[in-house]
């Protein structure tokens, strides 16, 4: 039995709230540099080239990527040899959040109840995806989540006999509806099988995995690649303003599902697709 | 690609009229801040029959909610918000002669209708480009609804912020032709 100090997951998480927020990852800033070569519309280029420039500030001056700084999202892998002392796993996460989002200067964004709305003034409560593991690692993904993006994703019960060609559609069909509110270019995060929930939770923990890296089943990473390339034929491109970079980047997830059933969820995401991690 | 055309806030008529969808534009002035929050409560004063925390007429809206500022920054990062979320508030506050708005992301045909009724343009700032939007930003100060945090209605001053315009008083939408150009479908 390994033991953990919830003092020290504090600390962890609040050092990866303003991380996240204020350094644009590599994947994606090699993936803008791409997208600002191939870039047909003039324009289109120099709304990348100011994204680029944008990651550049924030780096520099220590201050948000975007001011939406998110819902905080996290996927913990906690190992089941593991034990915490000093506390709750949840609320040294929320501690976490409350420190690093106050001490970051980063924008509080959650309100307490969906209908009455008022502010928590320190963008509590996380979300958080537990998974145990074998082992005894603490591994803490966090990924804060704007909503102009995450009001353009959705869900849908295909039909088994939809195949293949109803999730190509359902994707395209989304990514068009989105246009240019969720600040291409995007980033979309697939889930398709498991239950109604399951596919929810792949689609997002897709956008984890950095864009470059292909899913390992064969028929999934040829649908990654057609993908993107049919979402940058739409015309979108980037900001909205029309061209050929829409996306940056497709990742899909699947699992097995019922016999009667093929759940897709669709995560959409901007530019500003955040993630830092660390493992105790 | 034209040149980036300079204009100042609030908008003169002969700049809304000459102003087209696709126009790069950098704004200098003062704008006025405002997102979901905000533009319920304008609307619960306009239903009371109360007056406005400031005289939107003539004046421009900018859709944000930026981070909170460093201790010797301006303001923190401040790129745009979608602004289809303030579609059922907007017609009425064109109707009282509100000029401009910077957002991204589309919007309804009523927004649309009233913008070529009353004359308003429509521009997108670009969402995510935050902390080089908030260079441009040279003064800020909350002005009304202190209480709603980063959604309070703030003042600001703006020197050459990027914005290109999306509908033009004439309904043409930059989100539609951009689209029929580039599409390869
Ligand atoms: S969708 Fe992304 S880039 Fe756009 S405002 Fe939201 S967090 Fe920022």
């Amino acid at each position: 039995m390994r033991s953990i100090h919830v003092n020290q997951i504090i600390e962890v998480v609040s050092k990866l709230c303003v991380d996240a927020n204020y350094f644009l990852n590599q994947d994606i800033r090699i993936k803008l540099e791409e997208a600002c070569k191939k870039e047909k519309s003039p324009l289109g280029k120099e709304v990348l080239n100011k994204l680029l420039v944008n990651a550049d500030i924030a780096a520099e001056k220590e201050m948000a990527i975007c001011q939406d700084t998110g819902m905080a999202v996290f996927f913990i892998e906690l190992g089941q040899d593991v034990h915490l002392e000093g506390g709750s796993l949840n609320e040294a996460i929320n501690e976490g959040v409350r420190r690093g989002y106050d001490k970051g200067f980063l924008r509080k964004s959650v309100v307490e109840d969906p209908i009455f709305r008022k502010n928590t003034n320190d963008n509590t409560p996380a979300i958080i995806h537990y998974d145990i593991v074998e082992g005894d690692r603490l591994k803490i993904d966090f990924a804060p989540k704007g909503f102009g993006s995450e009001n353009m994703s959705a869900l849908k019960m295909l039909k088994p006999s939809d195949g293949i060609e109803g999730i190509k559609g359902f994707i395209i069909d989304t990514v068009r509806k989105a246009g240019a509110n969720p600040c291409p270019p995007i980033v979309v995060g697939v889930g398709i099988g498991g239950t109604m929930e399951k596919a929810a939770i792949m689609a997002k923990k897709a956008l984890l995995r950095p864009l470059g890296i292909h899913n390992t089943i064969k028929y999934v990473e040829e649908l990654e690649k057609e993908m993107l390339l049919m979402i940058n034929k739409i015309g979108i491109g980037p900001a909205g303003f029309g061209g050929s970079s829409t996306a940056l980047g497709i990742n899909i997830e699947t699992y097995p599902t019922h016999i009667a059933g093929m759940p897709v969820a669709i995560n959409i995401n901007c530019h500003a697709t955040r993630h830092a991690s660390f493992e105790l | 690609m034209s040149e980036v055309r300079k204009i100042s806030a609030p908008l003169n008529d002969g700049d809304i009229e000459s102003l087209k969808a696709g126009d790069e534009v950098y704004i200098s002035g003062v704008i006025y801040t405002g997102r979901d929050a905000a533009h319920k409560r304008l609307i619960q004063l306009l239903e009371k029959g109360e007056k406005l925390p400031f005289d939107i007429k003539g004046q421009m809206i900018y859709y944000v909610g930026p981070c909170p500022e460093k201790p010797g920054q301006i303001i923190g990062s401040a790129g745009p918000t979608t602004s289809g979320r303030m579609d059922a508030y907007t017609p009425r506050l064109l109707e009282l002669g509100l000029k401009g708005m910077i957002g991204k992301g589309l919007r309804d045909n009523n927004v649309k209708k009233a913008m070529i009724n009353h004359k308003a343009v429509y521009f997108g700032a670009i969402g995510g480009a935050a902390a080089l939007i908030a260079a441009s930003i040279k003064s800020q100060e909350i002005i009304a609804f202190e209480d709603l945090g980063t959604e309070a209605i703030r003042r600001l001053e703006v020197e050459d912020f990027p914005v290109v315009v999306v509908i033009d008083s004439e309904g043409n939408d930059l989100y539609e032709k951009g689209i029929m150009e580039f599409s390869q479908e």
